[in-house]
């Protein structure tokens, strides 16, 4: 009997390709999506309820510092999805394609580390100023939200050591592959996080 | 697609976050007192965007099974909805 080859392409292209990473990554980052988007409408429900005292503390933060670190946790992120495209077994991996994996993940693990710095800054900078968790509702909020994704950005930077670790050996194995993507995933959560938190905190007043 | 055709998607994609990130300060920065409300809904509604490219083409959702798919696309239309509900009605 001959395989219908015309409809079985059809139907794989309806179902979708290959899960990316390990299929139990995506239960976290459901998760974790899940979560924040709960603390998401509740800061949202709150400013609501309280949109003066929420707008006055919206003030204290620091937008060129919320946006400088959106670029760095995008560019970040770019970086660690040109590494998995670049790790795939379809590209041959010369030396020189082993080379720059490797500098793709170091390039991400900087910015990460940079993000980390200028957050550092910002806090130090906001508790100066007497902003803190319980100083109002706007900053507990604020600290426990961000808080909660920096915990999230410190275990993504220990992942990306381990992958510039791994992106340095002689030659990838099928588990290597999927760590590297496993381990983006992650990344790309925390970057995409970021995203809506940049947002809410800085942008809408 | 090949493997560079991928590449090059990639950097499309950072190009457009980075400018819409860009966009979004400027436009957080320069609203008036007013302007709270229904500036927040496109606040929101570019962030939502952004997350929609990140999960698609860094996460490669977009060549992921159906299933994952439509969880996806479901999670930025649901959060997205209820921010703006929230902003809006509450």
């Amino acid at each position: 009997m001959t395989v219908p080859t015309k409809r079985l392409s059809a139907n794989t292209r309806k179902a979708g390709g290959d899960i990316p990473g390990d299929p139990g990554i995506w239960i976290l980052i459901f998760g974790d999506m899940s979560v924040f988007a709960v603390l998401f409408g509740a800061f949202m429900y709150s400013r609501s309820r309280n949109s003066d005292a929420f707008a006055a503390a919206h003030e204290h933060l620091d937008v060129a510092i919320g946006t400088g670190n959106t670029l760095l946790l995008l560019t970040s992120s770019m970086l660690v999805a040109l590494a998995v495209e670049r790790s795939k077994p379809s590209r041959v991996q010369a030396n020189g394609d082993r080379v720059a994996i490797r500098y793709l993940f170091v390039g991400a693990l900087g910015c990460g580390v940079l993000f980390v710095c200028f957050k550092a800054l910002e806090w130090s900078l906001l508790l100066r100023d007497g902003a803190a968790v319980g100083s109002n509702e706007y900053f507990s909020y604020y600290f426990m939200m961000t808080g909660t994704h920096l915990v999230h950005v410190l275990i993504g930077l220990v992942v990306l050591a381990r992958l510039v670790s791994i992106a340095r050996r002689p030659r990838y194995s099928r588990r290597n592959r999927r760590l590297f993507e496993t381990g983006g995933l992650f990344w790309h959560m925390v970057d995409l996080l970021w995203v809506v938190l940049f947002a809410l905190f800085y942008l809408v007043r | 697609m090949s493997s560079k055709a991928h590449e090059r998607r990639i950097w499309i994609v950072w190009l457009i976050l980075i400018a819409a990130t860009l966009a979004s300060s400027v436009l957080g920065l320069e609203q008036g007192a007013g302007a709270g409300r229904a500036v927040a809904v496109v606040i929101i509604g570019v962030a939502l965007v952004k997350v929609y490219l990140i999960g698609m083409y860094f996460m490669e959702v977009r060549s992921a099974p159906t299933l994952l798919r439509r969880a996806f696309q479901l999670y930025v239309v649901l959060v997205f909805a209820s921010l703006c509900f929230i902003d809006l009605m509450v």
